[in-house]
């Protein structure tokens, strides 16, 4: 419990600075953000009206404090667009951008963890090399290559599954594939070096020594430690996805998170901006606070500070 | 080096040589429209194809490469230099100056690396220069990073502490006994770092935020073949190819480099000259810029 009030706590300054970080974005607007969201033809009186309603009258400590008072309540400002809360106009679309993330999440493990295991276990044969070209040829395709690449394959030449669609189990296919394919080739690689690793370590010699059967020696030990790191890095790359949700809803029109952050750069809507900005940046901070839980649970020579437990 | 690198090394002196030479070596005009012939496949006159307003897509490829090449290297020339920087001073000074900078690198780390630099290039607008102003207010923190992890270690090493005994400067110490021993893993770092500003850049471009138009980039051709799937998909194909190709050919380099440099490496403490620390493995990774899966 100390160890998690204690990871809770070093991770406030960090969620402060990005609130802060996020605060001073209105601010980097070159000239007048309020010129640049209503346009240089815009009323006085309009011009004026706008500033006022997001507080840029005031002075910037002012509105820093603000803000700051704002976000621990939850309360994110309005959209310009329509004057709704920009709380609930992204409560409205996480579902869809966690429902994504989660599929990417679970198709990229689906296919590392079996694909590495089989190439750590044939290393040297043509398994291998097969497993290997997939983590290399992943990683170096970005989903705004793979995403078209899979419409046109898929959709368009075999007409096997349809474009996109959040209400149906196929319209999630091609997007999570899309978004976990380049987080499947980095987990194959790790997988298969963990596998590696592990079956040389002195525990599984000592685990056949004993008489154990091979199966055993692999499934409940060398995997068991090889998924340690797989952990690690899978959680990080959770938080990862979110960022790349962005590209991934704006191929599919996915109505997610990340295509509202898009249209609301595209709208000039700075509040809606923030607002989507700092909602993702915190589920990173929070997917990599849990990682770092999750770890500690999983392997208990982790103790936080760097101390071991004997 | 392995032949998978060679292959990688290859692959990039093309894509440089593209980028250098795009202008000369591109048939046609990339901005010269020809409407009657728009969506066209591929042909002898045009061997990629034609976009929507009939442009030749080899010759916008061509002249795509150089965007990437000049957003890539101007990136990772701003973001190594300030990382490297930031994290000699980090290291060597240590205490509040060591926390402040780690912090921020902490916070600027909070962000997946793609959504800041989308919200960076929305408020500062799309522009080649903002892209590249973006990318490297992110970048750097992963040179930092690193630099100071090997600095920490580094200025506990005997040839540096010998330095200091004999009265050597800062400066002295740092170009002559610090900096030649941290080439390697930056140089990995640097090359993990060119790919994925490329790949950025194209996201952006993509996302309309990056490079405008008229002015050719693999990631606005991308998104603009995608309308046209269906009818002409060579539109979106070569252009997605081209960075594909790129970016595969950088990270195969890079790999190779640092498999080579860690044999080359000599193990910590085995002559006390180069701790094998968080160097050159593991830096595809440490990169703070979105990697292609972004």
């Amino acid at each position: 419990m100390s160890a998690l009030l204690r990871r809770l706590a070093l991770a406030l300054p960090t969620l402060l600075g990005v609130v802060t970080l996020v605060f001073f974005f209105v601010h980097l607007v070159p000239g007048d953000p309020v010129e640049m969201m209503l346009g240089e033809s815009a009323a006085v009186v309009d011009r004026e009206r706008m500033r006022a309603a997001l507080g840029l009258d005031r002075p910037l400590w002012s509105q820093y404090l603000g803000f700051l008072a704002r976000t621990a309540r939850g309360d994110l400002g309005r959209s310009l667009r329509d004057g709704a809360p920009v709380a609930g106009l992204i409560r409205a679309r996480l579902p869809a951008t966690l429902a994504l993330a989660g599929a990417a999440g679970a198709l990229a493990v689906a296919l590392a963890i079996p694909l590495g295991v089989l190439s750590a276990r044939h290393r040297g044969r043509w398994l291998d090399a097969a497993a290997t070209a997939f983590a290399l040829l992943g990683a170096a395709l970005p989903n705004f290559v793979l995403g078209p690449l899979l419409v046109l394959l898929f959709s368009v030449r075999l007409g096997w599954l349809p474009v996109s669609g959040a209400d149906s189990a196929a319209g999630l296919l091609l997007p999570a594939a899309t978004l976990g394919l380049g987080m499947s080739a980095i987990l194959t690689r790790l997988t298969r070096t963990a596998v590696l690793d592990s079956l040389g370590a002195d525990f599984i010699r000592t685990a056949r020594a004993k008489g154990l059967s091979e199966a055993r020696v692999f499934f409940r030990h060398a995997l068991r430690g090889a998924l340690l790191p797989v952990t690690t890095v899978f959680g990080l790359q959770l938080g990862s996805l979110l960022g790349g949700a962005i590209i991934t809803e704006t191929i599919f029109a996915w109505p997610g998170i990340g295509r509202l952050t898009l249209q609301a750069i595209e709208g000039r809507d700075y509040p809606l901006v923030q607002g989507c900005v700092l909602v993702i940046a915190c589920g990173y901070v929070a997917a990599n606070l849990l990682t770092d839980l999750a770890y500690q649970r999983l392997d208990p020579r982790v103790r936080f500070g760097g101390r071991e437990a004997r | 080096m392995s032949p998978a690198a060679r292959l990688g090394a290859a692959i990039v002196a093309l894509f440089l040589a593209a980028a250098a030479l795009g202008p000369r070596l591109a048939p046609r005009d990339p901005s010269r429209p020809a409407l009657a012939e728009n969506l066209r496949g591929p042909s002898l006159a045009h061997p990629f194809g034609q976009d929507r307003l009939g442009r030749d897509i080899l010759s916008r490829t061509l002249h795509g490469a150089r965007v990437s090449l000049v957003v890539g290297l101007s990136t990772v020339a701003i973001s190594l230099a300030l990382g490297t920087a930031i994290g000699l001073l980090a290291g060597f000074a240590g205490g509040w100056i060591d926390e402040v900078v780690m912090r921020a690198v902490d916070v600027l780390l909070a962000f997946p690396g793609i959504l800041l630099a989308i919200a960076l290039s929305a408020v500062l607008g799309p522009s080649l220069g903002n892209v590249v102003l973006a990318l490297s207010v992110i970048g750097w923190t992963g040179y930092a990073r690193l630099v100071r992890a090997e600095t920490l270690s580094l200025r506990e090493r005997a040839h540096v502490e010998s330095a200091v005994s004999l009265g050597a400067g800062p400066l002295r110490i740092v170009t002559l006994h610090v900096l030649p021993l941290l080439a390697g893993p930056l140089a990995v770092q640097a090359t993990f770092g060119f790919s994925a500003a490329v790949v950025a850049e194209a996201s952006l471009s993509f996302l309309g935020l990056g490079t405008q138009p008229p002015t050719p980039s693999w990631g606005a051709m991308l998104n603009e073949g995608r309308s046209f799937l269906l009818v002409a998909p060579h539109v979106a194909l070569f252009p997605g190819l081209a960075v594909f190709l790129t970016v595969l050919g950088i990270n195969v380099l890079g790999d190779g480099l640092r498999d080579w440099l860690d044999v080359r490496r000599p193990a910590a403490g085995s002559d006390g000259s180069m701790p094998a620390t968080s160097g050159s493995r593991g830096s595809r990774s440490s990169s703070a810029l979105p990697g292609p899966g972004a």
